[in-house]
């Protein structure tokens, strides 16, 4: 068994207090590493390939250098807890189980990027998370981890816990700045990129929860050391999430170099009740579907994009035999219809097309020239558009139709 | 200065142009719905895409700036094929209501789509269904279901009048445009969203149903209605004369000038021109009061109105000129009172309430050209009475004689007994101007101007600036321009050189008042010039 580096706590009681947490080891080497320059941060976080994990996969050190240099007046440091992607429920465990560990995550990160305020954007319907997650502010804050000069370092860090309201959109990343500028949380026009321009007008610098939580181990153990963990192009472990017909469903944190067949029959435990694998989707909704014979990939973001998928938020959906792919598109579909922004108009208007086209095949009323109408359409609005969503949303219309296109014609009437 | 190349021809473009103006200045039109030179950049609409260098995709032209060396294409197959997407994506939730739309005929839908469009409609299913017929304030009425969600309503309103009534509710495809809870669309700009709507969302209350589209013509005009002199067209029509209750002039939309209104124009101005095919135009020269009132010709009204200015002493006559007359008008009275030494001469006449006035283009004066009254020199002359001070006279008897033009006394800030015994006691008055007023009753002698949409002239702005307005329909029943009805007067008192058309007295103006040598029709162009004010 690998070593755990961020659950490693998750079976303790209590592993969400500030005693737990110490007695373990947190918050030992913070004051060395507040001692550190930031650049030497930077460009260990940068060596120990770390990418993002909450869906983009961009080099995290890479991100942090956008900043501009000599930039005057605030930066901020926002934690994207949004966790919106079907089929990922990592955050929420981190947020739960092992809340000190971000929040040293972000003083680390923090100090790095030259920030002193950070936000905590938490999904909305994650309350008990939001919870958990604002009392060990609160201890933190009481025993001078956040605050003025933290542990007498000099270092200042506040930190203002945000609680979003429902939209799947305001987890991505320019959205959810809108959002927590208190405007409709509408994604960015890029350029210009948050890390010059983001949140209130100051370069911001989004992160993912766990993305976050890997930093101070990083910092401690070395570049090389969390590098070597992964693959050539990603360093590390990350948390998957494991959902759908699988025996053991729930949170498994691997290598990234773990293969998807190990991490659905050894680890998940297999399909359950002995039904035979039919599609897994390795990385939220938004990535494309893989067939059972295309399991043999490994995790990171380099193997699945090989696949001709992505790696993404990491949530695995795994499907047998007795899933219906229409269906299962139709339910997608649907959620991206209704959660699409209504920014921009190929997004807008093509997701509520879609979804009628695809619940209509499902009712066995669709149409011959439909199934290639829905293709079409995809392709024609993919890349078109303000932020990633409907790329996300075009990941599942192509490769449900094209991987399982006979499924969805049985239900075409002749 | 960038210098790019867009479909192989080379453009050198101020720093900070993007690409649509810069395709724009080589006659290039990539086609758009939410980018407006006059707000912010949105981005929304996705129709503006070209190819830029080596981006594997295209990129929206709206927020992309031009840069040295960068090679734009506007017409290839991905760019023709997004194009021909992003209208499908448009119009799949149009109601196609154009038979029934008001908007029908300047539609940017119905122009792109046979632009850009032009593809066989795969939509079959119902399209989402929204709030239709929503007054949004007295002047603006929305169909959600029409509307592309632009938002350039939205950001007209957050970026220019700062008062944010509009935003966009819901999601998805179900995003409307809506005012927040407790709004309404009131403020003194609201009917400019129906203008940059480019499509049938947004309506004129005002004239929607009045006329369509395609039977109005266009003539190129200046606001009368405050010193500001908004650049603004006059939307006319004579082919069925029979819609719009007979009215000819069926709305004014601000023309472009970005030295004056850029792109706006306020709500009074807008429905500023209504006078013009009123009930209370004054149509024929008329004689006589009440009963006794007759419209006679212009042979008979010109010697006779000569007549009175001859056989009066000057300092018996008293004349109070309008700033709402045009420079060519002034110029031609200011002859005329020099020519028979009448020194009692004014143009200022205070309102009853003073005007409204904001830091966007509204301005307290409403009257479109005391700046050219002040320069052309409308004021008394020396030993001359002014306004308040020829009334005085009138009561007391010494002035027998008074020629208004325009004004509304009784609207002004002068108490309405001191003004109607002052004109009582006149042995005659004579009124001139296009309505009937408060005052106008009180002449016996009327003389009908034409307004100033038909007819040429200009106006002097609170700038100094001289603008150019067009005529667009002609003066009903025997009206004139004002100075067409000076220069005949004067011709009869041997004023001598009188004009023949509008431009004639304004050469004989610059001629003759230096704040305006130089100035030429011509040389006024579209736009219009400042004079030499200082």
């Amino acid at each position: 068994m690998a070593e755990r580096i961020l659950t490693r706590n998750f079976h303790l009681p209590e592993s969400h207090t500030l005693r737990v947490y110490r007695e373990t080891g947190g918050y030992e080497g913070l004051s060395d590493v507040l001692a550190m320059a930031p650049a030497t941060i930077i460009e260990t976080v940068k060596r120990s390939n770390l990418r993002g994990l909450g869906g983009a996969g961009f080099p995290t050190g890479v991100k942090w250098g956008f900043i501009p240099k000599g930039h005057q007046g605030p930066v901020y440091l926002v934690i994207n807890a949004d966790e919106g992607e079907p089929g990922t429920f990592k955050d929420r465990y981190l947020l739960e189980k092992d809340p000190h560990g971000l929040i040293e995550g972000m003083i680390v990160s923090a100090h790095a990027i030259g920030s002193r305020l950070a936000f905590v954007y938490v999904r909305g319907e994650y309350v008990q998370p939001w919870r958990i997650f604002s009392r060990a502010v609160q201890e933190a804050y009481d025993a001078g981890f956040l605050g003025k000069s933290i542990l007498g370092s000099g270092v200042d860090l506040d930190v203002v816990v945000h609680r979003g309201a429902g939209a799947y959109i305001c987890g991505e990343e320019t959205g959810l700045i809108s959002s927590l500028e208190g405007k409709k949380g509408w994604p960015k026009l890029k350029p210009p990129f948050p890390a010059v321009r983001g949140a209130f007008g100051a370069p911001t610098i989004v992160n993912n929860v766990e993305t976050i939580c890997h930093v101070p181990h990083i910092v401690q153990r070395g570049a090389s050391w969390f590098a070597a963990l992964g693959t050539a192009g990603q360093g590390g472990t990350r948390m998957y999430s494991v959902s759908g017909r699988v025996a053991r469903p729930g949170v498994y944190e691997l290598p990234v170099s773990v293969t998807l067949r190990s991490l659905i029959s050894e680890h998940a435990g297999g399909i359950a009740n002995g039904r035979r694998l039919k599609a897994v989707v390795p990385g939220g909704s938004s990535a494309p579907i893989l067939t059972a014979d295309e399991i043999d990939v490994t995790m990171d973001v380099d193997g699945l994009k090989n696949a001709g998928t992505m790696a993404g938020s990491a949530g695995v959906i795994v499907m047998d035999e007795s899933v219906s792919i229409p269906e299962a598109l139709m339910i997608v579909a649907r959620f991206y219809a209704h959660e699409s922004c209504g920014q921009c108009t190929p997004c807008r208007e093509s997701t509520g097309w879609i979804y009628k086209m695809t619940r209509r095949i499902v009712e066995g009323r669709g149409r011959k020239e439909e199934l290639d109408t829905i293709l079409d359409v995809a392709r024609r609005g993919a890349g078109t558009t303000i932020c990633a969503f409907y790329d996300g949303a075009v990941g599942p219309y192509i490769s449900y139709i094209e991987k399982f296109r006979d499924e969805f014609e049985a239900l075409i009437p002749k | 200065m960038p210098k790019l190349t867009i479909d192989g021809r080379e453009v050198e473009v101020p720093a900070g142009t993007n690409l649509i103006e810069a395709a724009r200045r080589l006659g290039i039109e990539v086609p758009y719905y939410c980018y407006h030179p006059g707000l912010s950049i949105a981005g929304q609409c996705r129709l503006c895409m070209v190819d830029v260098g080596n981006s594997p995709r295209p990129q929206i032209a709206c927020n992309t700036l031009a840069a040295d060396g960068m090679v734009v294409r506007t017409e290839t197959p991905k760019v023709l094929e997004t194009r021909q997407s992003v209208m499908e994506f448009h119009l799949i939730n149009h109601p196609l209501d154009c038979p029934v739309c008001d908007q029908a005929g300047e539609c940017w839908l119905q122009i792109y789509y046979m632009k850009h469009g032009l593809y066989e409609p795969r939509m079959v299913d119902e399209k989402v269904h929204k709030p239709k017929a929503v007054p949004l304030g007295p002047h603006v009425i929305l169909d959600a279901e029409r509307c592309i969600l632009c938002s350039r309503c939205v950001r007209f309103c957050d970026e220019i009048t700062g008062t944010g009534e509009l935003g966009i509710f819901q999601r998805g495809d179900h995003s409307e445009i809506g005012l927040f809870p407790g709004k309404e669309l009131a403020n003194p700009y609201s009917a400019n969203v129906v203008d940059i709507c480019p499509v049938g969302a947004l309506t004129d209350r005002d004239f929607r149903f009045a006329v369509r589209v395609w039977y109005l013509e266009t003539a190129k005009s200046v606001c009368p209605g405050c010193s500001r002199g908004c650049n603004i067209e006059v939307h006319y029509n004579l082919r069925r004369p029979h819609h719009n209750q007979g009215h000819r002039v069926a709305r004014l939309k601000p023309r472009e000038n970005p030295e004056v209104n850029q792109w706006w124009i306020c709500d009074a101005g807008r429905y500023g021109g209504k006078f013009v095919d009123d009930a209370s135009r004054l149509l024929f020269p008329t004689r006589g009061r009440e009963n006794a009132a007759r419209e006679v010709g212009w042979d008979e009204m010109v010697p006779l109105v000569a007549a009175r200015l001859r056989d009066y002493r000057p300092d018996e006559i008293g004349v109070l000129a309008s700033p709402r007359m045009a420079n060519e008008d002034l110029f031609v009275l200011k002859r005329l009172v020099e020519h028979l030494g009448i020194a009692n001469v004014d143009f200022r006449v205070p309102p009853g309430r003073p005007g409204d006035e904001d830091r966007i283009l509204i301005k307290a004066d409403k009257n479109p050209n005391t700046r050219g009254a002040e320069l052309i020199g409308l004021a008394p002359r020396a030993g001359g009475l002014d306004a308040r001070g020829m009334l005085r006279a009138a009561r007391e008897r010494r002035l027998k004689g008074l020629w208004v033009f325009h004004h509304d006394l009784l609207a002004s800030a002068w108490p309405g007994s001191e003004i109607r015994e002052a004109l009582r006691a006149l042995d005659w008055f004579i009124f001139q101007g296009s309505n009937a007023n408060g005052i106008s009753p009180d002449a016996d002698v009327l003389l009908p101007s034409a307004t100033w949409v038909e007819r040429e002239g200009t106006f002097t702005n609170f700038e100094g600036r001289v603008q150019r307005f067009w005529k667009a329909v002609e003066p009903p029943g025997a009206s004139l321009s004002d100075w067409e009805i000076l220069a005949r007067i004067g011709d009869a008192l041997g004023l001598g050189a009188v004009p023949g058309r509008a431009e004639d007295s304004f050469k004989s103006l610059a001629a003759g008042v230096p704040a305006f040598a130089g100035l030429s029709y011509r040389e006024l162009g579209d736009f219009g010039k400042e004079a030499a004010t200082a």
